[in-house]
Parts: C-alpha cells; structure tokens; sequence
C-alpha cells in the first residue's frame, strides 16, 4: 500500500517536474530507488509470491534491466507498469488495481471490520444495558426456611 | 427473529464456500495472455549461427515462436524432434518456424541444437527484451502468428504433433481464403 503511494508520488513529482522528455533528457540518468520501487510492484513470472525486486532470478534481473532501460529512455514509471500489464495481463502487478471487481478485495475487508465492531457494540450494549431494571423473580422461600435462616444468623451474632 | 437466526450463521457460510469453489477452479498457473489476438512484438536478433534474422521479413506467411532453454528439461526436449518434424513437413507450404532461446548460454544452445539436429533458425534472446515482449513466463512457450503477423495461439508447455497440425492447418486455410 505505502509502496504504491510512494511510487504514485515519484511518478507525479517527475512528470510535474520534466514534463515530456525532450532528446537532451532522453539519456538521463536512472534512480535505482525508482527502479526499485517498479519492480516491486510486478510479480516475478517464474517466482513464486515474489516479486521483481525481491526475486534473484535471471528472468527478474533482466525485468530490472528493461525497467531501467525504459525509465532510461524518459518514459514514467506508469508507462513502464502498463507496458508490463499490456503483455502479461494485470497478473503481473501483486497489488490489484482498485476498480471494477478487485474492488471487492479492497472493500470487503474493510466491511468486515465495520460489521464487526457494530455487533461488538451491540453486544456491549445489550450486556451493560439491556437488562436494567429487570430484577430477577423473587425466589419463593417458604416461611420454616426463613425462620431458619433467621435463627441461623442470630445464632451467630 | 429466532428462525432467522438460526439460518444466518449457515448462510453466512454461503458466500465463503463460493469463493472457494471458484478458487479451487482456477488454476493460479492459467493465464491468458492479453496478447492473443494482437500484432506481434516484431523483433531483430541474430541466429546461434551469427545471421541476423528479422521477424518482420516473415510477415505473410504462418510462423510458429518458440521460446526455449537448454536447461528445459524434459519439456523443451519432448518437443524438439516435434518441432523439427513438422518444420521439414510444412516448410514447403511456407510455414516458418523460429526458436527464441532465453536465459541460456550460448555454447548449451548450439549443443542442444546439434544434439536434436534442428534445420530451423534459433535465435539468442541475451536481454530478455523479446521474451518479455512476448509476456513469457516460462519455457517452454510457443506462440503461433497468422499471415497477418498477429499471435493466434499461444501454447504454454511442450508442443505436440496434434497442437503443431491442427493450428498451423488452422491458419494456412485461413491464409488460402475462401
């Protein structure tokens, strides 16, 4: 999440900063950080449950050296993530795009916790409140039980 | 009030086992490729031999990309005679077919070449850059072009006779026309 929003701020900082390449820029250098933060993004096709960055496999090395090359040539870091997702499909990218139904995914959580604490507070509520004022039934004690209990206590004293 | 809540603990159950269903369906290794029916990534780059060869100086006719490694085994090595089969069998009828080896060494490719005593060319992907081009997530894939130079199909895991045929007929009578 943080990662996304990180990178989605470097992507806004240089397109308001360069604007559209021009030949001079196009050798520019490249930030490894931004590179870095590319690549984490996309998922190492051979890998599993790794991604780009994490994975030390030639396939992902040579993903690195694409993304540098690409970002090298003065494209912004989102057109390097849709030049992926055009050839290998949104699979690719670990988090799911928010829209359409993989908003599912980021909302049913959400929900869930929204529903739960609701029927906490409502069990709170009825436990601390629900039940004020209604004494229990008077127990029916019969009058040689009383008078027992009576002189037991006295007997004491 | 009680008989619904009765039912709202199984029912809660409902969604959940749905989404398993469906998951259970699906296999995490299936994925279409947003490519099929898109023009082909072109590409230039030179044979094992050191010839370069240019995907667009094919354009026209049917051509089979497939993408391999020495280190493939055995599934790059079960379809390697099935490769080189129906090459001899239908280059007369102009059906190209071009190997991409990617992440391999160069004196392992030439042996492998040697050993299956493959005819077609095979080219070195060094870079990756057409492997990823061609959203490639493993070996061996193969990907087949219409005349148009559009991918048609794309067949993850060795070839076989029966794939090879029935695509490439496919495509040649489509190439003929009506």
């Amino acid at each position: 999440m943080s990662r996304v929003a990180i990178a989605v701020l470097i992507a806004l900082v240089l397109l308001g900063s360069t604007g559209h390449p021009t030949a001079a820029q196009t050798a520019k250098p490249v930030n490894e950080d931004l590179v870095h933060d590319i690549a984490a993004q996309l998922r190492c096709v051979v890998c599993q449950n790794l991604s780009v960055a994490d994975s030390p496999s030639e396939m992902a090395s040579q993903m690195r050296a694409i993304i540098r090359e690409r970002l090298a040539a003065g494209e912004s870091p989102a057109d390097v993530q849709r030049y992926f997702v055009d050839r290998y499909g949104e699979w690719i990218l670990l988090s799911p795009p928010r829209r359409g139904f993989n908003l599912l995914v980021w909302l049913l959580p959400l929900a869930a916790v929204v529903v739960g604490l609701a029927a906490a507070a409502a069990l709170v509520w009825r436990w601390t409140h629900g039940h004020r004022g209604i004494r229990p039934p008077p127990v029916a004690v019969d009058a040689a039980m009383s008078e027992r209990i009576r002189r037991e206590l006295e007997g004491r004293s | 009030m009680k008989r619904l809540r009765r039912w709202l603990i199984p029912l809660a159950a409902v969604p959940v086992l749905v989404l398993l269903g469906y998951g259970f369906r699906v296999s995490p290794r299936d994925i279409p490729s947003p490519l099929v029916g898109r023009p082909a990534p072109g590409f230039a780059l030179a044979t094992l031999e050191g010839a370069p060869l240019d995907l667009a100086t094919h354009r026209g006719k049917v051509v089979v990309v497939n993408f391999w490694a020495s280190w493939c085994y055995p599934a790059c090595y079960e379809e390697a005679p099935v490769l080189e089969r129906n090459w001899r069998g239908y280059r007369e009828r102009g059906v190209v077919v071009v190997g991409v080896d990617i992440q391999d060494k160069r004196e392992a490719a030439v042996k492998f070449v040697g050993d299956f005593g493959l005819t077609f060319p095979v080219v070195q992907d060094l870079k990756g850059a057409v492997s990823v081009d061609y959203g490639v997530y493993g070996v061996p894939e193969t990907f087949f072009l219409d005349s148009q130079g559009r991918i048609r199909v794309k067949h993850v895991g060795a070839v076989t006779d029966d794939v090879f045929r029935t695509t490439v007929d496919r495509l040649l009578a489509e190439a003929a026309g009506p």
